[in-house]
């Protein structure tokens, strides 16, 4: 791939942006019309192996099976919890996929999560006819029992993982803190020290406040590392990695 | 005791310029802004001339009362309405007959532009508010709502761009202002997708010779390149940060 391929335009709904390829894949936010292709988000295009993909600047989150993500815990039913994940659809996640036995009549599975909790779960089915259905097997998935979640919006997640993971990775090795992002923008962090939680949600709002700037892991990493000083270097901190 | 003007008044005067000084060929100033409530998805403002359109847009979100979602798309709501002190009289603040018919004529104007299976069992909530009323506020609502609903993220067919044309004193002329409006022989507001140059809406009050419609629909769709030029550099414009990327 030549540098060119690299180089992202923005795009306005009703932009056209191609022609029809031979294996363009299908997206929401590309419309064929005749045999031209056209935006229909504002977007950032980019040439992707002979791909044209669009990645929205605006937008909700629309669940996808096999994505993480984490909910907040909205309501306790009689076989298992409704889950918001910041969505237009409410998920809902099974007693049987917590528990791992089924629900036994009566139980009380309040005793297990309750209203307010956060859950890091997976999307485990979902479709155009029927709500998100979640599933918490699987290592690390589960109840959230320590640390911090914050808020971004959904569109913002490709930013905060970054090419590689290089953005988690830089804002986990460089604060010494766990980070984990979901796909519906909301982002778990468990920090040993306090001024690294704080720092490290300032650097989260300031990603998702220009995410598209030039060279901006580059700027995170300096600016953690300015205003962390010495402590970056501490045992405690790279134990923690 | 004032007295009310009911005699009509020149609308082309003998310079060929109209009431307000225009050409007949010229659009009032305009003016369009995105983004600028922080709790809506997308919301937009539109001026154009004196007439003033505020629009937020809210959603695709779950639909309540559930029962009226549809199962193989979102289901657009738009409410137009006017503020009490959008005219010179105070208008009455519940919607009034000519509010719905607007609401519904809007609704279906951006039905034809939003992607809405994209997101079945869900709903999108539309609410125009006309802060000034000048003539043209039901393009100027559509405008300012396509852009909302673009602002929004909503996938979207292109953006829609709306201008009246009418005759006056048996003049075509492009985006009546209130005297034409009241006084002038014909009135008709069309809308566009103009890079799929697709017609959303287009009604007529009054009446056209065939050569005059033909006539006027040209005059429109110069009206709307240029109204739609103007909607890709407002959209554009909060994202200049981001033309430089990677």
């Amino acid at each position: 791939m030549t540098e060119k391929d690299k180089i992202r335009t923005l795009v306005l709904p009703g932009d056209l942006v191609g022609e029809v390829g031979e294996q363009q894949a299908w997206s929401p936010y590309i419309i064929r019309n005749g045999n031209k292709l056209y935006s229909t988000v504002i977007g950032l295009l980019e040439q992707r192996d002979n791909q044209l993909v669009i990645l929205p600047l605006e937008g909700v989150y629309y669940p996808r099976p096999g994505d993480l993500v984490i909910g907040l815990i909205e309501d306790v039913e009689l076989y298992g919890w409704t889950v918001d994940i910041v969505s237009p659809y409410k998920a809902y996640l099974q007693g049987s996929s917590l528990l791992g036995r089924p629900v036994n009549a009566g139980e009380d599975l309040r005793r297990y999560l309750n209203v307010g909790d956060y859950i890091m779960a997976k999307v485990d089915s979902f479709d155009r006819s029927s709500s998100p259905m979640l599933s918490v097997k699987g290592k690390g998935l589960g109840r959230i029992s320590k640390g911090k979640v914050v808020d971004v919006s959904p569109v913002r997640t490709p930013r905060l993982i970054g090419r590689n993971r290089s953005m988690v990775e830089t804002l986990s090795g460089e604060t010494g803190c766990e980070v984990l992002v979901g796909q519906n923008g909301r982002v778990w962090m468990n920090c040993v020290k306090k001024e690294s939680e704080e720092l490290l949600v300032e650097m989260i709002y300031l990603i998702e406040r220009e995410p598209y700037t030039k060279g901006l892991t580059e700027k995170v990493k300096s600016l953690i590392r300015e205003r962390l000083g010495v402590n970056v270097a501490s045992p405690e901190a790279q134990a923690n990695t | 005791m004032l007295t009310l003007q009911v005699q009509k008044p020149k609308l082309i005067l003998e310079d060929g310029r109209r009431t307000d000084g225009r050409r007949p060929d010229e659009m009032r100033p305009i003016k369009m802004e995105v983004g600028i409530l922080k709790n809506a998805n997308g919301s937009a403002i539109v001026e154009m001339g004196k007439t003033k359109v505020l629009t937020a847009v809210y959603g695709p979100r779950e639909m309540h009362p559930r029962h009226l979602a549809l199962p193989d798309r979102a289901v657009m709501r738009v409410r137009y309405h006017m503020t009490p002190f959008s005219t010179d009289d105070r208008k009455n603040p519940s919607l009034s007959r000519r509010e719905i018919e607007i609401s519904k004529v809007i609704r279906e104007a951006l039905e034809a532009a939003v992607l809405a299976e994209t997101f079945p069992r869900t709903t999108i909530d539309v609410f125009s508010e006309v802060l000034q009323a000048d003539a043209g506020t039901r393009l100027v609502a559509l405008m300012s709502a396509s852009l909302a609903v673009a602002d929004a993220g909503i996938p979207m067919r292109d953006l829609i761009a709306g201008v009246a044309v009418g005759k006056a004193d048996g003049t075509l002329v492009l985006d009546l202002n209130e005297e034409e409006d009241m006084w002038g022989e014909a009135d008709m507001p069309i809308a566009m997708m103009p890079s799929l140059s697709q017609v959303t809406l287009l009604q007529l009050n009054g009446n056209f010779t065939p050569e005059e419609f033909r006539a006027a629909i040209q005059l429109a769709s110069k009206g709307i390149e240029e109204l739609y030029k103007l909607q890709k550099e407002t959209l554009t414009s909060k994202y200049s940060a981001y033309k430089e990327v990677n």
